[in-house]
Formats: C-alpha cells, structure tokens, sequence
C-alpha cells in the first residue's frame, strides 16, 4: 500500500518585490510630507518672529499670536490681558494656546494616518512593504497618547472661541466703531473653516453621540451626531483647508502690520 | 473589439512559484475574472483560481491586481489599456494553496474568537425591539461579504506576520464594533478589543477602507468610533470620574475572548 507523503507546509507567496503597483503610489505621501514641512517651517519662523503679528488701527491679531499674555505684548493685542513678564525669545507668545493647537492636530484621526505614510512610511502607501522590521502600532509610548486627543479637542474648543472673539474684534475701523476690511473677511473665513475642521474631529462625533448605543433614546445627540457625522466626512478637507487659511491669515496680518500692503477697506 | 492581452500570473504552491507570462484574449465588457476562466480554459489547464457568484457579493475570487488587492470579478478590462501588462498575484498576507487560491483560515479562527451577541438575559425571544436608527451602524457592517481584502491589505499583518496572534484585523475588529453598537447587546468590549484583538496597533492608514469592495468606512466608522470607545474606557479620567460619582451607568462587564484550544504538540 503506497503511503502518502505529508503536504508541505504552507507559506506565503515568496514575491520579492516591495510592491507590484502601477500607479503612482509614492505621489500622494510625497506631497503630504512635502505641504506638511513647509507649513511647519514657516509656522515656526514665524511663532519666534516676535513682530508683525497685530495691526493696531483695524484690531488684526493673527491667531499664531493669539492670546498674546506677556509682557511684550503690543498694547491692545492682549484680549485676555497680560498676566506675565516678558519672556525669553525662545518661548513663544501664544505659548498658552500653541502647544495644544499643535496636539490637537498631531493626535487627529487624519493626519495621524497621513504622516505615518509621509514621514514613518508605515506604510508608505497601502500594499507597498514597509521598511520597519517590527511593528507595535499605538501600543506603546509615545503614540499611546494619541488616545488623549479629546483633551486637546477640549481645549481647542476654548481657543476657536477665543479665535471667534478675535475675528469680531477685527470689524473695526480705525475709529474703534463697526466697519470691514479685506483683513476682517480673511480671519472670518478662518474662523468658519476652524470651527468646521474642529467640530468635524472624530472625538467630538464619539462624544456627542457616537458613544450612545440607543440613538432612539437621545433624538437631540442622535441629530447632532448625524450633523457631525456628515461634517467628519470632510473632516481630511477641512484639515488641509485650515492649514491653508492659517497660513494665509498670518501672512496676510504680517504683510499688513509691517507696512508692506495696506489693507482695503470696505466699510469704515 | 477584442485584443490580446499580456498577463503576468504567478504560478506555485507551499509559497515557492514564480510569475509566468501570457496573452490571452479580452472581449467587450469582459472583468479579469473572465479573462482568467479563459486563459484556464485555452492555455493553462491547472490554473488554481477560487471564485463562485461573479457578480462581487461572495468575497472568493480576491486576488492582486498589478499589487492592487481586488475582487477578479469587480475589476473591468477597460480600465486597463490593451498594451498594459497585467499581473495577477495571490494575496500576499495569507499562506498559498496553489497559484491564485489562498488558505484565509486565519480569519475563521479570529471569528471564533469573539464572544458572540450577548443579549439582556430577561428580554425573552419575540420581546426584542430595536428602532432603525439604533441598527443602522451595525447594518453597515454586515454589509461585509468576508472577501478578506482589507485583511490581506492591513500592513500590521501583512508587512509583520509576527503581529498575527495580538491583532485580529479590520474585519474582525469592524465585528467587535458591531456587537459594541448593538442596542441590545449588553456586553463591554472594549477591554478585549484593546487587548485581545489588538485594535491599538491600528494606525488608522484607511488601507482597509480603501480596499473594501462594499464601501463599508471601516475606518471612519467602527476602527475609530471603537478607538475612541476604548480611549474612554481606558485612558479618560473625566470618565473613571463619572462613573466613581455615579454619573455614569456601570459597564456590564468584559466578555473573554474564545481562545483556542492548545494545538496537541505532537
């Protein structure tokens, strides 16, 4: 009687390529890293600039700035009042609001995804081998207290109020009464788009309703969760457009305060 | 009109094989899965190729097309151009049967695992009632026809075979979601899903979501709903707070994991 021999074990296709895709996979991770390096680099010149951050006559302070609490403050970009002397150059002046506006956007949901794949290439695109010999994902310090972003959400609650005040402070004229600039309607439109992006954040879908198991018990958080659910859908937009309009802000309120562009005004 | 087109199809078993080369002809309205009967049909007799309903809903015929993990039968000819040279490989996480045809076993062994619908003990057969938007979480989900490509795509497995025991996978952790969600489950999964299936090693790249054929957001919509569960289960003060004071109703308690039994070592 013939004995039959034992099936090989099974292994995984031996293919030694990284990847077999066509397409231009590396584009998409390439242009994150390289939009999310210039950002950063100009945000940081200009968080330790230290001037050019408040227009005095129209009442513009760019949010990079805002709450300016120091002892360096200009006179009147201070909402919040100046609890503190004058700092060290390497402090910068928004350093109560800027260290949770930046946890707030490195612990998202979006950009964690995107620059994992721009700058840790883990993976670098989907179905491309990544080139880490081991993986422990978010289990581990650091990247375990990305489990802390409702906190920063919390926070950046408080400082896009703040951003709202500073807007409605910006429809002024040079006379102190009501009136509008191109200034005015830039900060408006980063104000509306920051509220977009910070209510369309994920943790503020699981806490306003997303944390329920009966929608049918709570129809006011069930509505809201759907409003936000349909905002979270553009949460990734939302997140590129914010980073945009910031920038634009600042630029914009710097070449204003330093005399290089006067701002038009259309009312007052 | 039809055409000749060049495919690349790896060929092997047990893991060792090796991409071959053939033309094999392409009609008007014609999906690889077509073109892949034909060329078992004319030229390669012994093509191993698992596949059953052609029409995307049975999840069998997932493959890799030009490094791209798709179903044979949702995949058009026409989005490829006549000159292109198509490559057809198995998918890449799970061991190879032979040629195209893949042992997903593991994903039945993570399925078995998870502590199953676990409903309020007094509600009695017939008593259950649920309103739509209640179920309409959970119903996306079962949209799931088990063709396991976001399995096979998931880099935590797929680049680190090492990962396979601590992490179940998009698909089974969209299945702890489901039950998570479901009205009238009374079960807390949230300590397994951390530390049994491993959801911490998600890292949220939405390959998963990418991949799926049925559309189903799994990343937006049970990996990270089930993240942020967790968060507040495990690493949210203000909620160990609520619940300390009584503002919070108390959790019914973890289900284990259904761990296999030890293999026999002989």
């Amino acid at each position: 009687m013939t004995q039959l021999s034992e099936a090989p074990p099974r292994t995984r296709a031996q293919i030694s390529e990284r990847t077999l895709r066509k397409d231009p996979w590396w584009r998409t991770p390439a242009v994150v890293a390289a939009l999310l390096t210039i950002w950063v680099l100009y945000a940081t010149v200009r968080v330790f600039t230290g001037h050019w951050y408040w227009v005095p006559a129209y009442h513009y302070l760019t949010p990079f700035y805002s709450p300016c609490v120091s002892g360096e403050c200009v006179p009147g970009s201070s909402s919040l009042g100046q609890w503190i002397p004058a700092l060290p150059p390497v402090i910068p002046y928004a350093f109560v609001s800027l260290p949770f506006v930046l946890g707030f956007r490195l612990s998202c949901y979006y950009y964690r995804g995107a620059y994992y794949k721009a700058f840790w290439r883990a993976p670098t695109a989907c179905a491309v081998r990544e080139p880490h010999a081991s993986y422990s994902g978010e289990t581990r310090l650091p990247l375990i207290l990305h489990n802390l972003h409702r906190f920063f959400f919390y926070v950046v609650v408080l400082i896009s109020i703040l951003n709202t005040w500073d807007m409605v402070q910006a429809f002024r004229g040079k006379d102190g009464s009501f009136g509008i600039g191109l200034g005015s309607l830039i900060m408006l439109v980063n104000v509306v788009l920051l509220w977009g992006y910070t209510l369309s954040c994920h943790s503020c879908r699981h806490i306003t309703g997303g944390r329920l198991k009966n929608f049918s018990s709570h129809p006011v958080r069930y509505w809201i969760w759907t409003k936000i659910s349909r905002l979270n859908q553009r949460h990734m937009q939302l997140a590129w457009t914010t980073l945009g309009t910031l920038m634009l802000t600042d630029l914009y309120i710097m070449l204003v305060a330093s005399g290089a562009f006067s701002d038009p005004r259309i009312f007052n | 009109m039809g055409y000749k087109a060049k495919f690349r199809v790896w060929r092997g078993d047990a893991g060792t094989g090796a991409l071959q080369d053939y033309e094999v002809e392409v009609n008007e309205g014609e999906v690889v899965l077509d073109v892949l009967h034909r060329l078992q049909a004319t030229q390669a007799n012994d093509l191993a190729l698992r596949w059953n309903c052609k029409a995307g809903k049975c999840g069998s015929c997932s493959m890799e097309i030009n490094g791209r993990p798709r179903l044979g039968c949702m995949t058009r000819m026409s989005v490829f151009s006549p000159s292109e040279t198509l490559t057809i490989t198995p998918m890449r996480t799970f061991p190879v049967i032979r040629d195209l045809v893949t042992d997903v076993s593991f994903n039945y062994e993570k399925a078995r695992q998870i502590p199953s619908f676990t409903p309020d003990a007094s509600v009695k057969p017939g008593e259950f009632r649920m309103m739509q938007q209640d179920v309409n979480r959970s119903q996306e989900f079962r949209k799931c026809i088990e063709c396991y490509l976001c399995q096979n795509t998931c880099h935590v497995i797929r680049d680190h075979a090492e990962n396979e025991a601590a992490f179940a996978g998009p698909r089974f952790l969209m299945r702890v979601a489901e039950l998570e969600m479901h009205p009238a489950d009374t079960a807390d999964r949230r300590d397994i899903a951390q530390e049994d299936f491993g959801l911490g090693y998600c890292n949220i790249t939405k390959c998963c979501t990418e991949v799926c054929p049925e559309h189903i957001k799994i990343t937006d919509n049970a990996l990270i709903p089930m993240k942020e569960r967790v968060a507040g289960r495990k690493y949210d003060p203000l909620v160990w707070l609520g619940s300390k004071i009584s503002r919070r109703p108390k959790s019914e308690g973890t289900p284990v994991a259904v761990r296999p039994a030890a293999k026999d070592a002989t």
